[in-house]
């Protein structure tokens, strides 16, 4: 992958080569205008020699959206997937063409559920078109044509390549109306494919947004007060404007410091001696337990939000044979993204261009433009390979950054890059959280009563106060949802109460991949545990007494392929724990053993999913088992804590994120039941740490009931 | 200024010797493959090849390189356009997701092999300690076990 640069709305990649007439009759169009490449759509170009460019609006950042997408318009066009290449337009283009490629947030497991119907339709409106093409230049119905494989054939035995239809399939009026394949037709989507971004990322040349290089291009390394919210007070340039490399040393939007100097080494370490003064205000003397405080005093708050409610839960618990309480706990988490936040940016007063990693090219052109004060028309965005995602670069604050360092420099390419200390001070954070669970058994050990109090911060308050809903955040309740197709609670309980005591520290909350599903499996699922031993059921069957049908075919279908309730290995027990997210219905079964001085070993990890279609289930099973390294990563270690307001974790050596030596195997279940499209890229996340913490239970006796693990003695007695 | 021996080739780089090897490669010499992750020799993001040893590049001032030591990165590994049987290993197995972390477990897994021509599940826990956070780990010693065999 080379650095992009701008698309041309027709004829993009115009030095490519024309050729590849393979087949020996003639056209009647003449051969500059064949050996022209053809967009028969937004989503679809076609080369002369039949290479076809499918366009992918959505960010690629490990999780196959790319290849996936690029899989379901080549199925509908019915092309040769060897042929396939494809590339991002600019979100700038976007703008141009009225939106023609609609949304390009990659968030929330969306890639292809939200896209798959329209990126179909484009494959599909092409195939139509080439049809048409083929049909009129050999005078016959449409009908009696067919295509696959990069060509059009005719029931009398005539072909031609898309390739040579391109350029006439291009004069025509698009289909208004298409019919789409059957998923069960399928013969690229649906099935286990290499994917399209392979071979770059093992030479070295896939270009990650730090990697971008352009003539003239200086490197800044940036510092923003160490207190969220705190402002720059003043800073001695002069100090360290002598040193090797330096060219600038200026700030930015009043709380940050920047050096500008020919190499990321000479600015980071002049930044490093640049003497700077903060004007951090209260927020420095927030202590860590101030921060506990405050959600404890949430779980018994009389004002609540209430986020799903059924029967009266208080009444039903008050009167219940038996109550069981407990109290959860999820800490800050920071997304650790293995490529450092950073962005390039050109900047001259007519002009604004960004290189950068994106999960959202629209909002990052939104903040070059609002940074750069000029039209969005004069600004356009570059999407470069993005180092993990994983929500935090859905976020444009280190664009704005950019843009405002370039903005002082103008003419001049700056690449701003983020040590990995600052990105990890600096972050979006997976928001804190405390969970009080009070449950009613009757006297049979069914659940009649059972109410969650969550206590805690909002992403949305953080974020996007504008979307709270008469101040409530109804994404706390991911998980929770009396319904909808996205996050519902999968349990038929006839008295409930989900409310949310919100209570914002001044930390930056963020989408976290798998985001409020994350504490919430934990604090269900762990829970229906807890509520099973006191009932003296086995927590499987406890669950499907009360799941409803989607949910339990999935813990059911993992729970056998498991091999749950059949013997282990001596010392080994099973976890479990369900949910459904991101519009997908999943379930694991984590085996693990704890030895006597409190070592915990996580043997094996199987997980099963119905996201309804799989578009490729190679990469399916590849998202499940590094989702449960993401979720056993901030399960065993996950932890940001404050002092004096500031985080006091800075890298990898004091957050810790799990090795290949603790990796256990992890085995996918995929059971698509058709009807419906999920996400696979975050939801399985959500079962990893419930389903370990069940097994240490079943290991240890011991409840763990705040996270992480590594805060817990496991020993024998302890 | 310093010359540096780098996939074979002889090369010039103008910086401060205290320099770290990694920033020398990518903004000196513009070879962006060997990555940034954590600075401080946590991650392997950043791991070469001195002297056929896998080596944290953010840990090596240019200094200590500068006397003919034989530097390889990730952009050396391929000969004449053929990948070597770690990267084909890479390749068959579809492991990388992100891919930010695949230089240096593809250099660290080159030097295990090189070492351990046949490694257990258990050499490779303790040669491959880098860290990725996409989660290929399992691919990972898919594909190593399948380079052994090749």
């Amino acid at each position: 992958m080379t650095i992009q640069t701008p698309v041309g709305r027709r004829g993009f990649l115009a030095t490519a080569v024309a050729g590849g007439f393979s087949l020996g009759f003639s056209f009647p169009w003449t051969s500059a205008e064949a050996a022209e490449v053809q967009e028969l759509n937004a989503w679809v170009v076609i080369h002369p020699d039949d290479k076809v460019v499918i366009r992918i609006a959505r960010s690629e950042m490990g999780q196959g959206t790319l290849t996936g997408l690029a899989q379901l318009v080549a199925e509908e066009l019915g092309c040769d997937w060897s042929k396939v290449t494809t590339e991002y337009p600019t979100p700038g283009e976007n703008v141009r063409r009225h939106r023609v490629w609609k949304n390009f947030s990659t968030g929330g497991s969306r890639g292809i559920r939200e896209s798959n119907q329209y990126v179909r339709e484009g494959g599909a409106i092409a195939r139509e078109m080439l049809i048409a093409a083929a049909a009129a230049e050999w005078k016959v119905p449409a009908a009696e044509c067919k295509a696959a494989d990069s060509k059009v054939t005719h029931s009398s035995g005539k072909s031609a390549t898309y390739g040579q239809l391109a350029a006439a399939a291009a004069k025509l009026e698009p289909p208004k109306e298409v019919t789409l394949k059957d998923p069960k037709d399928w013969k690229i989507a649906g099935k286990p494919l290499k994917r399209l971004d392979t071979l770059p990322k093992l030479t070295g040349q896939m270009v990650y947004g730090i990697d971008v290089r352009l003539p003239g291009m200086l490197i800044a390394a940036v510092h923003a007060c160490p207190v969220h919210g705190g402002k720059l007070k003043s800073f001695d340039g002069a100090k360290v404007e002598k040193m090797p490399g330096v060219k600038k040393v200026l700030s930015i939007d009043s709380n940050a410091v920047v050096v500008v100097a020919d190499t990321y080494w000479n600015a980071r370490t002049a930044l490093e001696k640049l003497p700077v003064q903060w004007d951090i205000g209260k927020a420095g003397e927030i202590q860590q337990d101030q921060i506990t405080a405050m959600l404890k005093e949430g779980l018994d708050a009389s004002e609540a939000f209430v986020g799903n409610k059924a029967g009266d839960a208080k009444a039903a618990i008050d009167g219940a044979a038996r109550k069981v309480e407990a109290v959860y706990a999820f800490p800050w988490q920071s997304h650790a993204n293995m490529e450092p936040m950073n962005a390039t940016a050109l900047y001259t007063p007519d002009k604004c261009e960004v290189w950068c990693g994106t999960q959202n090219g629209e909002a990052a052109l939104a903040a070059a433009a609002e940074a750069a004060e000029l039209p969005v028309g004069k600004c356009d965005v570059y999407k470069q390979m993005l180092g993990t995602g994983f929500g935090r670069r859905g976020r444009a604050d280190y664009v704005r950054q950019a843009v405002l360092v370039a903005k002082q420099m103008p003419g001049t390419p700056v690449k701003l890059i983020w040590s990995r200390e600052e990105d990890m001070t600096h972050d979006t954070y997976h928001p804190t959280t405390m969970c009080k669970l009070t449950g009613g058994l009757d006297k049979d050990g069914k659940l009649v009563g059972l109410h969650v109090r969550i206590s805690g911060q909002s992403i949305l308050a953080g974020l996007a106060p504008q979307n709270l809903q008469k101040g409530m955040d109804p994404a706390t309740f991911q998980g929770f949802a009396a319904g909808g197709a996205e996050a519902a609670y999968g349990y038929n309980v006839p008295n409930l109460l989900i409310d949310h005591a919100m209570r914002n520290p001044h930390l930056t909350p963020g989408f976290w991949r798998g985001v409020n599903t994350n504490q919430n499996a934990v604090y269900m699922e762990c829970f229906m545990d807890e509520l099973a031993e006191a009932a003296g059921q086995d927590p499987l069957a406890f669950r499907l007494k009360m799941l409803k049908p989607k949910y339990a075919a999935v813990l059911e279908a993992t729970a056998e392929k498991a091999g749950y309730g059949k013997p282990l290995p001596a010392g080994h027990f099973h976890g479990i724990a369900q949910i459904m997210g991101y519009g997908s219905y999943v379930a694991g079964v984590a085996e693990v053993s704890v030895s006597s001085d409190g070592v915990l070993k996580i043997h094996k990890i199987t997980a099963g999913t119905d996201p309804g279609h799989i578009v490729n289930p190679a990469q399916v099973e590849r998202q499940i088992a590094g989702s449960f390294v993401y979720g056993l990563s901030a399960a065993l270690y996950g932890e940001i804590t404050l002092k004096d307001g500031a985080v006091e974790q800075t890298n990898f050596d004091s957050y810790n994120v799990m090795r290949m030596d603790e990796m256990p195997r992890v085995e996918a279940t995929l059971v698509p039941s058709g009807g419906f499209w999920g996400g696979v890229g975050e939801p399985t996340i959500a079962v990893a740490a419930p389903a370990v913490l069940n097994a240490i239970h079943k290991a240890t006796g011991k409840r763990v009931r705040i996270l992480p693990l590594m805060n817990n003695d496991l020993k024998k007695g302890a | 200024m310093a010359v540096l021996n780098v996939n074979g080739k002889s090369l010039q780089a103008n910086a401060d010797p205290r320099t770290p090897l990694l920033w020398v490669l990518r903004d000196t010499l513009g070879l962006t493959g060997t990555k940034y992750g954590c600075g401080i020799a946590q991650c392997g993001a950043c791991t070469v090849h001195i002297d056929g040893v896998a080596t944290r590049s953010c840990q090596v001032p240019l200094s200590a390189v500068a006397s003919g030591k034989k530097i390889v990165t990730i952009e050396g590994l391929a000969q004449d356009g053929k990948l070597n049987r770690i990267q084909q290993a890479w390749l068959d197995n579809d492991v990388p997701q992100c891919g930010y972390c695949q230089s240096g477990m593809i250099m660290a897994a080159t030097a295990l092999l090189a070492a351990k021509p046949n490694p257990t599940d258990a050499d490779i826990d303790a040669a491959m300690t880098n860290i990725c956070r996409c989660g290929t780990y399992q691919q990972v010693r898919e594909a190593i076990h399948a380079a052994a065999k090749a």
